[in-house]
């Protein structure tokens, strides 16, 4: 038979057992706008679990007559001692919760939640890592990036945030330093030396070997961010890929 | 727990006739893409199916050989982990139970895990794969499956969450225990079932 192209890798072995995630309550500490469409969520949950960089809760809404709607939503908080959480929500016109958690969710109010979930797209904090986001996808890498600003190893981390305007940028007041680079697709700040653009090599590149890549992002960009680092010589097996948003 | 979630109603209450899972949503005309790696670049020159593990004949397919076989079409619904339901798709390609014909399960045989081009595993209780219930596709809704949705052929288990539909599938070994794949190490359930919401460990 011909050899598949895509070799099994040690990647995707074996980290054990884990225990059920169980809902629990979390009360709604702080709501702040981070963008016109983007409010990030401070929660205290009842039980708190520490989280890893790059994990997500679920949250679930339910009505007085029972009826529930549930999302994930990434936390964008690095783990600390408070036990709180911050969640970044992007709002979805047509959605039924982002715009309840834009809208009528207030400080106070008791969310049902679960989590921390997800082990795939986590940062274990010691290994080089390239995180990639393209709009609200930076929402996880923001984790990554705290957590290393947090423990001292942003020589680590360097993390390219995908916006289409200086007004999408999600936590701007943090998107500082030479661990940073912001690309605007359609309109730029004055006095920036990158004209407006997609996303490219030159933005990406190089990428040392032993990087481990942190994609997220919409489908079209995780589609085309993935030919990039393709084309810059990263293994596929090297990236791990969340995907956002409409497709 | 209990009670509610003060000021929410929602809105979307339309279970279409009951065919819509519990904490599920419609998502339309919308397919969206899920997954955890690269969209591989794989031609159907370089794409096989094997069926190996507890078989008489571990027996592979190359794209055309697979083509030879006879084709049958789902016609129904997908429900994904992340809460989206699609209705009315289309899917063709070939019954598992043809292919698992051909390699002859051993009686000992109880799981299936299912492995991609990737890497990415997926396992299954042999029970939800043969009668029916599981496909290897490579069209849907009369088109060419693209290859982030899988192509050019996916596992297609529609009764189960959709991750349990292994992208860019390379094959399926037959075991006589269940051992755990992809998601289901990272905290999904071994099952997958949508009706019951057997979302996480533990459900």
């Amino acid at each position: 038979m011909t050899e598949p192209p895509f070799a099994p890798t040690a990647r995707f072995a074996a980290p054990g057992q884990q225990a059920a995630t169980p809902w629990q309550s979390a009360t709604v500490v702080s709501v702040l706008a981070e963008t016109r469409t983007a409010r990030t969520i401070r929660l205290a949950p009842e039980a708190p679990v520490p989280h890893l960089p790059g994990q997500h809760y679920v949250v679930r809404l339910t009505a007085e007559d029972g009826y529930t709607a549930s999302r994930s939503y990434s936390v964008a908080s690095a783990p600390d001692a408070s036990g709180e959480i911050e969640l970044t929500v992007e709002l979805l016109p047509d959605g039924e919760v982002s715009p309840f958690l834009h809208e009528v969710l207030e400080p106070g109010d008791v969310l049902e939640v679960r989590g921390p979930l997800g082990r795939w797209f986590t940062w274990d904090g010691s290994s080089p890592a390239l995180l990639v986001g393209g709009g609200s996808g930076v929402v996880p890498l923001m984790a990554m990036l705290r957590t290393a600003r947090a423990t001292g190893t942003t020589d680590l981390v360097r993390l390219v945030v995908s916006v289409r305007t200086p007004d999408d940028l999600y936590y701007a007041s943090e998107m500082t330093g030479p661990e940073v680079t912001v690309v605007h697709t359609r309109t730029t700040t004055p006095g920036d030396r990158r004209p407006a653009g997609r996303l490219s090599t030159a933005d990406l590149g190089p990428v040392a070997p032993g990087t481990t890549v942190y994609l997220c992002g919409s489908g079209g960009f995780v589609e085309h961010s993935s030919a990039l680092l393709l084309d810059l010589g990263v293994d596929a097996a090297d990236v791990r890929v969340e995907r956002f948003g409409p497709s | 727990m209990g009670g509610f979630t003060r000021g929410f109603t929602g809105r979307r209450r339309d279970d279409h006739g009951g065919r819509l899972p519990p904490g599920q949503y419609d998502t339309g005309a919308s397919w969206p893409v899920l997954s955890a790696e690269i969209t591989p670049r794989l031609s159907t020159d370089d794409w096989t199916f094997t069926v190996d593990g507890l078989v008489d004949r571990v027996t592979t397919w190359s794209w055309d050989e697979l083509q030879a076989l006879p084709h049958s079409t789902y016609a129904g619904d997908i429900h994904c982990v992340t809460t989206w339901s699609k209705f009315d798709m289309t899917f063709t390609g070939v019954s598992v139970d043809v292919l698992l014909a051909a390699a002859g399960p051993s009686a000992a045989a109880t799981h299936v895990l299912a492995r991609s081009h990737t890497g990415y595993t997926t396992n299954l209780p042999l029970a939800d794969v043969v009668d029916g219930k599981a496909w290897v596709v490579w069209d849907a809704d009369g088109e060419a499956l693209a290859p982030e949705h899988g192509g050019p052929a996916r596992l297609l288990v529609p009764h189960l969450y959709f991750w349990k539909s292994a992208k860019w599938v390379s094959g399926i070994e037959l075991l006589d225990h269940d051992v755990r794949g992809f998601w289901e190490q990272n905290g999904y359930h071994d099952r997958g079932d949508p009706w019951t919401e057997q979302r996480y460990h533990g459900d």
